[in-house]
């Protein structure tokens, strides 16, 4: 399911970054809220556990969807069964009290204390880092449900510290104190989990516990980790590849840490402005989900930068990104936060409108938008007189209104959003011509009306020529090159043939000389029909005209020349599958019959049978093996070391490897060396006795 | 005549040959049992190619020539120790058969590495 996961996240990472540098964020929506509806609407009826019913619940809740009546009260009796149970867990006790606070169930009067008590003790018992978030969590969620119910830490300050010493200098948490590996997401939790211990204590902490705390999340927004690479966004990760969270889970988990951590604390937590805007944009860019755990996830988090403590990001979106310069609508902005609320007053700057072809300057500079308070909008309705037609990137900037707000709201420095331009381009001057080749001069020409389909009649030989031009202006005058102009000439027998006509400056011109080409158009004369193309995504009037027809009159096909390939009557067989390779592979040598093998391996032992059967005919013996023990010693490690070299050379045929081979033979042959002198030496000296004697 | 001389004299060289080579030392002799072992475990693999193909080429080159090498060590072996040279006669015969002993574990290293 991870795995599943995982892929799915990387295909989201492919399709932003095909996006590019500039792209546009939209905050929350109804397609949100639909598609919440189909992920988190159980099949069967009934959640399949108190931690899926809470996100779902909690996920609706926040989007503002209505609850189904009967799912409720299904899930309030499983609730109600947890909580009255005593041997349930600290897990689902701390879910069933999350479902608790959305469903609002009736739990009945003494049902609070058995809790309370029951995670009281998880609080004094707990030593890995999810006992202390359950339990303390749990209480938490008791105290809010439940005021009047007596919740009392006990020793606040010492659950503080232990759970602070689970804590590691790069600012991540490891889940217990015997596992050494850390976790982003644990200290998510643990954020949590103080937050929670600082708002039931009964007293107030000690002021110098919070001020490490604060350093540990300075230390844990280093590791914050770059989205793509010009949009700003910004996430968490795991460092270990094999992490059972993803990047969302992570980055929400530390979310939600901190704007616990924020509420509860009272001195404030600052946090930097530009990396909380990229946490919204990472989980705006995130799209819809579909996995329940990621929605889940990605709109809790975007719950928590909504309303908290430190700055709540404003995210400027567009309906539309494309300007019609014919119909001459205002360009439309929306300013809100990350859930799609209304922002405070603030002014939107259109500071740069940057052509993609001339980089540098600006065609509208600093031009502030009009607001229109019935639809919540900035609009730009004037657009100066050189705006043409084409590709942007325009800039924009908020600049909040100075009057004091509750909140501190933060956006991005600068927006940087593409936007096109169409309009329509005026086509005038189309004509086509047939010219003699070595003359120039013009035999037949035609004008032509590209808006419509045409009935031009040309007629022309292999020597002479044929030129189409037209001249393309954008609205306001400059030149114009289309990103597709094709010229197709079709003949009766179905070939087809396309050529680019090519722009300079205003002019587009397309010259076919036919005398180069009759080898392409494969010699055959006859009627060819005639096609032009004119194509571009800033063009609101692109065309596919039929103009009409030439005759051409081309030589006999000499004997070599190429046929024209093979025309099918259905247009789309050439999409169709090709026809299968048949790879040749090595053909592998032609190995000896197995028995053939065996028999000769047998035939092979013969001659050493012969040996030892010749040896024994001989009369061999081993009599003058030496009988002292020093020497038999010897000779016997002798013998022993000549095996094991023979025993190391068969290793080294079946398995080892030369070096090991080496090695063990250099030690062997050492050995041997001494072994071997002191036998022969003695065998030498007994010889020498021998012959003395 | 001529024919039967000459078979008879064939025959005599032949018992000539055989008896002069029954009066070699018994080491000399288990020396040349061992070089007709290796020569002849070489043609066996000879054969085998012929009828089979030299597919891993290697292996049979890595085969004869361990029968030929360790047949020629011991032929420089018995020249080494046979007792009638007069060239080697301050050579101890042990020296000989260290020598043989430590080229064949040169050689059937150099084999097994090129039997593949």
């Amino acid at each position: 399911m991870m795995a599943g996961g995982g892929v799915r996240f990387l295909v989201l990472i492919l399709v932003v970054a095909i996006c590019g540098a500039a792209s546009v964020f939209q905050p929350i929506s109804d397609s949100h809220r639909s598609a919440a509806l189909d992920v988190f609407v159980p099949v069967d009826g009934s959640y399949k556990s108190l931690e899926e019913a809470y996100e779902a619940l909690k996920t609706l809740e926040i989007l503002g969807i209505e609850k189904k009546s009967d799912l409720s009260s299904a899930t309030c009796e499983y609730v109600v069964k947890v909580l009255g149970s005593s041997s349930s867990t600290l897990k689902d006790a701390f879910y069933a009290l999350n479902v608790n606070g959305i469903l609002k169930c009736k739990i009945g009067e003494a049902g609070p204390k058995d809790i309370v008590s029951q995670l009281q003790a998880g609080v004094k018992d707990a030593k890995l880092l999810l006992d202390f978030y359950y339990s303390v969590r749990g209480l938490v969620l008791v105290k809010e449900q439940f005021p009047g119910t007596d919740i009392s830490l006990g020793d606040a300050e010492a659950i503080f510290r232990s759970i602070k010493a689970l804590s590691q200098s790069d600012g991540r948490w490891r889940y217990s104190s015997n596992n050494p590996e850390s976790s982003t997401f644990a200290a998510g939790l643990a954020y949590e989990t103080l937050a929670g211990v600082i708002s039931l204590a009964p007293s107030e902490l000690d002021p110098s516990l919070i001020q490490t705390l604060k350093k540990g999340i300075v230390k844990l927004f280093d590791s914050i980790q770059k989205f793509g690479m010009h949009d700003g966004t910004f996430y968490f990760d795991e460092k270990s590849v094999d992490a059972s969270q993803g990047p969302i889970s992570t980055t929400a988990s530390v979310i939600r840490g901190l704007t616990s951590f924020a509420a509860s604390e009272s001195t404030g937590l600052n946090l930097p402005g530009d990396k909380i805007v990229g946490l919204a944009k990472f989980f705006l860019g995130v799209g819809i989900p579909g996995d329940a755990k990621d929605f889940f996830n990605q709109i809790d988090a975007l719950a928590c930068l909504e309303d908290n403590k430190f700055s709540v990001p404003l995210i400027l979106s567009l309906p539309s990104t494309v300007i019609s310069l014919t119909k001459k609508e205002p360009l439309k902005v929306k300013v809100s936060t990350v859930l799609g609320s209304k922002a405070p007053a603030l002014s939107v700057k259109l500071t740069q409108a940057l052509s993609s072809k001339s980089v540098d300057s600006s065609v509208i500079n600093n031009q502030e938008l009009k607001f229109d308070a019935d639809s919540a909008t900035y609009f730009l309705d004037s657009f100066p007189k050189n705006f043409d037609v084409g590709k942007y990137t325009f800039v924009f900037e908020i600049l909040l209104d100075d009057s004091a707000h509750e909140k501190v709201y933060i956006t991005e420095a600068q927006t940087k959003v593409p936007i096109a331009a169409t309009g329509v381009i005026s086509i005038e001057n189309a004509e086509i011509a047939v010219l003699d080749s070595d003359i120039g001069s013009v035999e037949s020409q035609k004008k032509l009306d590209l808006t419509k389909d045409g009935a031009v009649s040309l007629s022309a030989n292999h020597l002479q020529k044929l030129r189409l031009s037209f001249q393309l202006t954008t609205p306001i005058g400059n030149a114009f090159k289309p990103h597709q102009a094709f010229f197709k000439l079709k003949h009766e027998s179905q070939v087809e043939h396309i050529y680019l006509v090519k722009t300079s400056g205003k002019k587009a011109e397309l010259v076919l000389d036919f005398l180069g080409l009759v080898e392409k158009l494969y010699y055959l004369s006859g009627k060819y029909e005639i096609q032009l193309t004119i194509g571009d995504a800033s063009m609101e009037n692109s065309l596919l005209s039929n103009i009409g027809h030439i005759e051409l009159d081309l030589p006999e096909r000499p004997e070599k020349a190429p046929r024209p390939p093979q025309q099918s009557t259905e247009p789309y067989s050439r999409y169709g599958p090709k026809a299968e390779i048949s790879h040749i592979f090595r053909i592998p040598e032609k190995l000896p019959a197995k028995q053939l093998s065996l028999v000769f391996l047998g035939v092979i032992v013969l001659p050493f049978i012969g040996f030892l059967i010749g040896l024994t005919r001989l009369g061999v013996n081993i009599k003058s093996f030496p009988s002292s023990t020093g020497s038999a010693i010897s000779a016997l490690l002798f013998h022993g070391g000549i095996g094991a070299v023979l025993l190391l050379y068969v290793l080294f045929w079946l398995k080892l490897d030369l070096f090991t081979t080496l090695k063990a033979l250099s030690l062997l042959g050492v050995f041997l060396l001494f072994v071997g002198h002191r036998t022969l030496s003695q065998l030498a000296a007994a010889s020498n006795k021998l012959k003395s004697a | 005549m001529a024919r039967s001389s000459t078979s008879k004299d064939a025959q005599d060289l032949f018992h000539s040959l055989r008896s002069a080579y029954l009066a070699t030392p018994t080491n000399l002799k288990i020396i040349d049992l061992y070089v007709c072992f290796a020569v002849f475990t070489a043609l066996i693999q000879v054969a085998y190619m012929s009828l089979v193909g030299s597919f891993p080429f290697n292996s049979f080159l890595s085969g004869v020539l361990s029968c030929i090498g360790t047949a020629v060590l011991a032929v420089c072996l018995r020249i080494q120790v046979n007792k009638e040279n007069k060239e080697f006669k301050d050579l101890a015969p042990e020296r000989a058969f260290a020598d043989f002993f430590l080229c064949n574990l040169v050689l059937h290293l150099v084999i097994i590495n090129f039997l593949g």
